[in-house]
């Protein structure tokens, strides 16, 4: 019995083989008659005759073929599910849009976007494996990953691609060591500096606590730079308390020591989830510092039985605010509320700046669907430096060849239980 | 030919045809770059699944802590990789020093835990193995090595305090763990290992020692009384197990240029992970385990088209698979199948 389940299990595994062979099979017959439809495509422009040639020549593949050969096929990769859910959902839904107005307006370079997002649970692994789906599906630039572990996994394998890769959101020098990765958002070692320079200059606090996860790249990242920025900046850092994953639902230890320590700023450089157990707790102890997180903390409002009015009056480094005036923001937030019911955060206007970012550096570099994934690769990589963009995360925005961003920071406040510009 | 020997070969038969089928359809570009990228993963999980196999069908103990020895044996071979990495050029005998120091690193490690717990009585390794898992997680977590012009830096607090010159050079970085890791595991080298971790299980399991552990499981004052030595039985298979899933950890080290200890891919979750591929494809059943592994890590990717139902549909489609195994009106149902199925053929050969 045991011999007979043991062969129905191998031979599905082998159908299961067998069945991918298929689905590559078909890729590949894709991508040939891609470049067979972009031909026909640029005979349609001549004489009419050729184009019937081709097309007689490419037989019953023709018509899949100038459908693939017609369009960009962008992907990104991000968690949809799991702990950082929220920020993966929020780049997918805010890409959409920007993909939807592009196309609605004609398109890049005369061609439209098709656009695809996969699901990495936060996991390197996992989104090396998002990451070979999209190459299996015919992606050409992939937007992402949202978060920095799996970046740094990613960045690898786009880098062997030589395919060119915009991240709205990885902060760590790590995902940039390569040259074909851009980011969006600030370094972490960006993020903290800016911070500290910030509560400095409008003279916030002059004891500043900072509580971390000791045990995440991000948050220990930007823990470094803002003590040693704070330091350089005049301001008392006075207790130093670290968090880790496996410790993150009672923070009554670290919230202790830096109110005994006479803190009146407490720095949270993590993520919304655990910075609403923060607020909570210091509530409950009767605590009231000015909180100051980053952009990690963007999301705390959306957070499931958290009562807003705990975060009144907390501050946070990030480059968007979604009451922000502009008629871009305002547009932006009206049609991503209108789709998606809720108030976009600062990593969904990461997502529709990256979007734009890819479709100016297309532009300027002239790329078609045709050509190769490093072709294309080396062509944005290069174009990348010279594009000024003006996003919804930052006017002006411009890109070094090394793949950091600069633009300026801003400081949000939430005021009767919104994101407002300070 | 024995029974016992006919299925280890069929085992390992299949594995080799297996294998030429997927180098086939590799060469000939029939493969999806998804199934290509999942191959190391596959291997990684059906050798650790091997190790904790040998532990929780054989020793007959439990452990929930084998994720926590494929942590020790991914960051020891990881580190020694970036060690040696400037001195010895050659790809693969780096992946074979980076074994060696990975499965050197896991099997002490389990002989430790194993020494003074394999002595008591009742279910004291899963609780410590369950804490071992997560020790040692949070311990890489805070753990500094850097390399600079004056030598060698340790800390296990911050980086800060370790007073680095301009030239210094990370091999672990805390919560970022070691980043750069070159890429040496692949399908080939994960291959050869279930085939030599399967050697070495099949072989202890049908020796003079592995019939004392079995012996032990079985009955242990029985056992005792005709003078077996439990612990040091006991603490072999153990060890064995772990430094299978050491090799585990070291393959899994090599395929993803970062490796960081989290929650998700060391956590006791994936320990949990490890044991729900034992269960599944049997207890003491290696052949099983390896399908197990294999299957489950394919299914959520293969699920990928349903989108927001994926983990659903997972649980569900693991749910049924568990029932399916191991349900006694199932197991029924498949063998009034399996017997009406064998009258057929025999009235068919007549």
């Amino acid at each position: 019995m045991k011999k007979a389940l043991s062969v129905v299990l191998t031979a599905a595994m082998a159908v299961s083989l067998a069945a991918c062979g298929n689905d590559g099979g078909n890729a590949a017959g894709t991508t040939d008659a891609a470049a067979g439809g972009a031909a026909a495509e640029s005979t349609e422009s001549g004489a009419a005759d050729a184009g019937n040639a081709a097309e007689a020549d490419n037989g019953a593949d023709a018509g899949s073929g100038a459908a693939a050969g017609e369009a960009f096929k962008i992907g990104g990769i991000g968690p949809i599910t799991g702990d950082a859910a929220l920020y993966g959902t929020a780049v997918m839904n805010a890409a959409q849009i920007a993909v939807d107005e592009i196309n609605a307006a004609g398109g890049i370079n005369g061609y439209p976007i098709e656009f695809k997002f996969e699901d990495d649970q936060h996991d390197a692994e996992k989104s090396v494996n998002a990451y070979n789906s999209l190459k299996d599906w015919g992606m050409q630039v992939l937007m992402g990953t949202v978060t920095t572990t799996p970046c740094v996994a990613v960045a690898d394998m786009t880098a062997a691609d030589g395919m060119f890769q915009l991240t709205p959101s990885a902060s760590s020098t790590d995902v940039i060591a390569n040259d074909n990765v851009f980011q969006i958002c600030f370094t972490d070692p960006n993020q903290g500096a800016k911070s500290a320079q910030y509560i400095a200059e409008n003279g916030l606090a002059e004891k500043v606590a900072v509580i971390y996860n000791s045990s995440d790249v991000y948050s220990s990242g930007i823990e470094e730079t803002f003590i040693a920025e704070a330091e350089a900046q005049g301001l008392t850092v006075v207790a130093d308390e670290a968090f880790t994953n496996d410790s993150k639902t009672d923070f009554s230890t670290q919230l202790q020591a830096a109110q005994s320590a006479g803190a009146d700023l407490v720095f949270l450089p993590f993520y919304y989830t655990e910075a609403s157990t923060v607020l909570k707790q210091a509530d409950g102890m009767g605590y009231d510092p000015i909180f100051f997180g980053v952009d990690g903390m963007d999301g705390i409002l959306g957070v499931e039985n958290f009562d807003t009015s705990l975060a009144e009056g907390v501050m946070l480094l990030t480059p968007f605010a979604a009451d922000a005036d502009d008629e871009a923001t305002q547009a932006f937030v009206a049609k991503y509320e209108a789709a998606y019911g809720s108030t976009p955060i600062q990593f969904a206007a990461d997502a529709y700046d990256a979007i734009y970012a890819i479709k100016l550096a297309m532009e300027t570099a002239g790329v078609t669907p045709d050509m190769s994934v490093s072709d294309m690769g080396s062509a944005l990589s290069e174009a990348m430096p010279n594009i000024t963009l003006d996003g919804l995360t930052g006017e002006g925005m411009s890109w070094e060849a090394t793949g950091e961003v600069s633009k300026a920071p801003m400081a949000v406040v939430i005021k009767d239980g919104a994101y407002t510009a300070m | 030919m024995k029974k016992k020997t006919k299925d280890q070969l069929i085992t390992i038969g299949s594995i080799a045809v297996l294998y030429l089928i997927v180098q086939i359809l590799v060469k000939t570009g029939n493969m999806s770059s998804l199934m290509q990228g999942l191959l190391v993963p596959m291997c990684t999980y059906s050798l650790v699944a091997i190790g904790l196999n040998l532990c929780v069908g054989y020793l007959g103990e439990l452990s929930i802590g084998h994720a926590g020895f494929m942590c020790v044996g991914a960051f020891a071979g990881a580190f020694c990789t970036k060690v040696l990495q400037g001195t010895i050029e050659n790809g693969t005998l780096l992946f074979v020093f980076a074994l060696f120091a990975g499965i050197l690193a896991a099997a002490l490690s389990g002989f430790l835990i194993g020494v003074p717990v394999l002595r008591l009585r009742g279910d004291y390794l899963a609780i410590v193995t369950l804490a071992f898992g997560e020790i040692i997680k949070n311990i890489i977590n805070v753990l500094y090595v850097a390399k600079d012009g004056n030598g060698w830096h340790f800390a296990i607090s911050d980086a800060k305090s370790m007073s680095l010159a301009e030239d210094s050079v990370w091999l672990i970085n805390g919560a970022k763990g070691i980043t750069k890791v070159p890429r040496l595991s692949g399908f080939t080298a994960g291959i050869i290992l279930i085939v030599i971790a399967l050697f070495v299980v099949y072989n202890l399991v049908n020796s003079r020692s592995g019939r004392a552990v079995m012996a032990i499981r079985d009955n242990r004052i029985a056992a005792e009384s005709v003078g077996i030595n439990i612990t040091k039985y006991k603490l072999m298979a153990f060890t064995i197990s772990a430094a299978i899933a050491g090799a585990g950890g070291v393959l899994y080290a090599h395929n993803l240029s970062t490796l960081t200890a989290t929650p998700a891919n060391f956590g006791y979750n994936m320990s949990i992970m490890i044991l729900v591929f034992v269960v599944l494809g049997g207890i003491g059943s290696f052949r099983g385990s390896i399908i197990a592994a294999v299957l489950l890590t394919l299914l959520p990717e293969m699920l990928r088209g349903l989108s927001d139902y994926r983990m659903l549909i997972y649980s569900i489609v693991l749910i049924l698979m568990m029932l399916f195994n191991w349900a006694p009106k199932c197991i029924v149902w498949r063998q009034r199948l399996a017997a009406r199925f064998q009258k057929k053929t025999t009235k068919e050969a007549v």
